[in-house]
């Protein structure tokens, strides 16, 4: 009975008009979303932005407001959560504490009466390299061989579809790395299709085929890490995903495939494709470690974006490159990353430096980029505290 | 008298051992008001009793008894009484069984479903633990008025004609188990409500993500990690159950044929004032609930979690 769609490789998941309202308050306005199958796809958002409300309703602990959920095709959307194709990797692992840890793997085979339960969980728990602890109990094992477990315990199922709920959370940075190479490597191993939840922008980036950035609700932008990166589409996308600088602008002109516009410190371009607006008043953006620091005014030509001379007010250096924030007067302070070509930093504070970038290295947004960036900062900052609440929430 | 000589000195030496254990004399000063308290209440009247029920009562002064080693009273209070030993076993096994039905969905409500809804949840609680505010009795004589011949309950059954007119509740196994189960009911509630509100919730969301309908999770999740408390509302439940002689009593809810070693023990001690007998009812009382608990302890295998 609960044995529809399950088999050795993934499923589509369709999310067609989704809404989901809590008594106070709206968790998802509006979603539509495919995943095809095989995909690994990452919801990235700051807490509260409606990610994990997302994974619930696709696990069926939540039932969508309005809209419908497919999975292969079939709608789901009144299905029972046992009797959905899909598992999950929670985020506080909720393994059974009173059961074995080979009887938290098998499980779910058990419940769905597949005849090699036992061999399969063993199978499951080699694959995490977990198969010596078969017999101990949840609590004798470490954080990282909980999540191991949660992991074997979803992937044995082979669902249609695999939930991951922040299952790295918990862990610490040199564990997480391992945990993001060896789930990417047991994704392509099976072939299922993963969602993963998560507010961890590097580990989306790294892991995800494809990314869907969340914010209040909604999917702000979409697309492949490199694409989103390169190219956002928001301020909040923008600033969200790495770093940016932001400059808001008046047009003045459009043609040749530019869109020149004014800035506080000086005129820029960006190509016409690259900008999300190209009237009016927009917002220029340009991610730091695309700019380069002269010390006297470059001579460089249509092709690039110059703003100077400005001072540098602080220098940093982080290792492989030094991030210097430089104020620019009329905009303020812009971040710039060098990479340290030569021992330590270049340009020490107080000195004075122009700053340029190839145009087609910019990117064009609308005029609230800057506040809808701001709004992304914030976020981050309380993205731990609240992180909590939002799993109660949910 | 041999008691008293003999009592204090056992106080001590449990005193002794305990600071010893604890190290330092601020644990032995903070041990001693409860040493000093188990020992008066609890060891002094535990080896009176178990002195007395070797007796010997005295044929020339009714009521009265030498100490001795009679063994012949515990064979003959054997001998005598165990039909009320095994029907109080057998009330209290019910009680106990009925108050675990109906104990269990109120304390899973109340801890579970309505968890994060707090004040709906401390208005139930209080309800659970209302019934403390009027005496056991009253509540007792209270039932033994709404189930009499002349109560509505029976007069309403005699109307639809499932009661005869010469039937009665009162008097009755039925009425006895009734009330038992009602007045052990709280105690069977609490120790479930604290166990099953510390049950995390994203087990049993884990339950349903694995395939488990709500009943298997219940059977192979919910209730597992219940067990503490079943474990401790049962034996809060049954042990006072099985001696319990207020609602087997022919003033309250039971009749002739429901009486229950409690009021046998009650009787001796108060009517026929057989002092021996009595000891030896209440130390055969105690050794069995004592076998029973161990024995039930140690085959659901959770020691640790008591």
């Amino acid at each position: 009975m609960a044995a529809t769609g399950f088999g050795d490789s993934g499923a589509d998941l369709e999310l067609d008009g989704i809404r989901k309202t809590f008594p106070g308050f709206t968790a998802i306005e509006e979603l539509d979303l495919v995943i095809p199958a095989g995909s690994f796809f990452a919801l990235l958002g700051p807490s509260g932005c409606g990610k994990t409300t997302t994974l619930r309703l696709v696990a069926g602990l939540e039932e969508p407001t309005a809209g419908r959920i497919l999975i292969g095709g079939k709608d789901v959307t009144a299905v029972k959560p046992h009797k959905r194709p899909v598992n999950t990797v929670f985020q506080s692992y909720a393994l059974f504490p009173h059961m074995s840890i080979l009887d938290n793997v098998a499980f779910g085979l058990k419940r769905r009466k597949v005849a090699d339960a036992v061999s399969r969980a063993h199978e499951a728990l080699a694959l995490v390299e977990l198969d010596h602890v078969a017999s101990r109990r949840p609590s004798q094992l470490s954080g990282g061989q909980q999540q191991r477990v949660a992991l074997a315990r979803a992937v044995v199922n082979r669902p249609a579809l695999l939930l991951l709920d922040e299952p790295l959370g918990a862990l610490d940075l040199k564990l997480r790395r391992q945990m993001q190479l060896e789930l990417k490597a047991i994704q392509s191993e099976v072939g299922l299709t993963f969602l993963h939840v998560t507010h961890d922008q590097e580990e989306a980036m790294t892991m995800a085929d494809t990314v869907a950035v969340m914010n209040r609700g909604r999917i702000e932008q979409l697309g492949s890490p490199q694409d989103l990166y390169e190219l956002p589409k928001t301020g909040f996308v923008a600033a969200f995903l790495g770093q940016s600088n932001l400059l808001p602008a008046t047009v003045v002109s459009t043609g040749g495939g530019l869109v020149t516009a004014r800035t506080a410190g000086g005129i820029v371009s960006v190509p016409e494709e690259r900008a999300v607006a190209t009237s009016g008043e927009i917002t220029v953006g340009v991610r730091p470690e695309k700019l380069t620091l002269s010390g006297a005014e470059p001579q460089l030509g249509s092709t690039h974006n110059v703003l100077g001379p400005g001072r540098i007010v602080d220098a940093s250096f982080t290792g492989a490159s030094t991030q210097y924030i430089v104020d620019m007067p009329g905009i303020g302070p812009i971040t710039v990353f060098e990479q340290n070509m030569v021992f330590g930093a270049v340009y020490s504070a107080g000195a004075e430096v122009w700053v340029s970038w190839r145009i087609d290295h910019g990117f064009g947004l609308d005029a609230e980029a800057k506040a809808e960036a701001a709004d992304a900062d914030e976020s981050e900052l309380d993205a731990p505290a609240a992180d909590d609440a939002d799993g109660e929430a949910a | 008298m041999a008691i008293a000589a003999l009592v204090p000195a056992s106080g001590q030496a449990t005193g002794g051992a305990g600071a010893k254990r604890r190290g330092g004399w601020i644990a032995a000063v903070l041990l001693l008001p409860g040493l000093l308290y188990l020992a008066l209440f609890f060891i002094v009247p535990f080896v009176s009793l178990l002195l007395t029920s070797f007796g010997i009562n005295d044929p020339e002064e009714y009521g009265a008894f030498y100490y001795g080693f009679e063994w012949q009273n515990y064979v003959d209070v054997i001998v005598e009484y165990w039909p009320q030993f095994l029907r109080s076993f057998w009330y209290a096994l019910l009680a106990t069984v009925f108050a675990l039905l109906i104990s269990y969905p109120i304390a899973y409500f109340i801890g579970v479903r309505i968890r994060e809804r707090k004040m709906l949840r401390n208005l139930l609680l209080v309800l659970v633990i209302a019934p403390f505010f009027i005496s056991f009795l009253l509540r007792t004589l209270a039932w033994k008025q709404i189930l009499s011949d002349e109560g509505p309950v029976v007069g309403a059954l005699q109307f639809l004609g499932f009661m005869g007119p010469q039937d009665h509740i009162t008097g009755t196994g039925f009425a006895v188990v009734f009330g038992l189960t009602y007045n052990f009911i709280p105690f069977m509630t609490l120790p479930l409500f604290t166990s099953l509100d510390r049950l995390d919730k994203r087990l049993i969301e884990a339950g349903g993500d694995l395939y488990a309908s709500p009943a298997q999770t219940f059977l192979r999740v919910t209730f597992p990690l219940s067990i503490p408390g079943v474990i401790s509302g049962t034996l809060l439940t049954f042990i006072p159950a099985a001696g319990d002689y207020v609602n087997a009593s022919q003033s309250f809810l039971g009749g002739p044929g429901t009486a229950m070693i409690g009021n046998v023990i009650q009787s001796k001690f108060l009517i026929t004032v057989n002092y021996p007998q009595a000891a030896a009812l209440s130390i055969l009382l105690m050794a069995v609930i004592l076998v029973f608990v161990s024995f039930y302890i140690r085959r659901s295998g959770t020691e640790d979690l008591l």
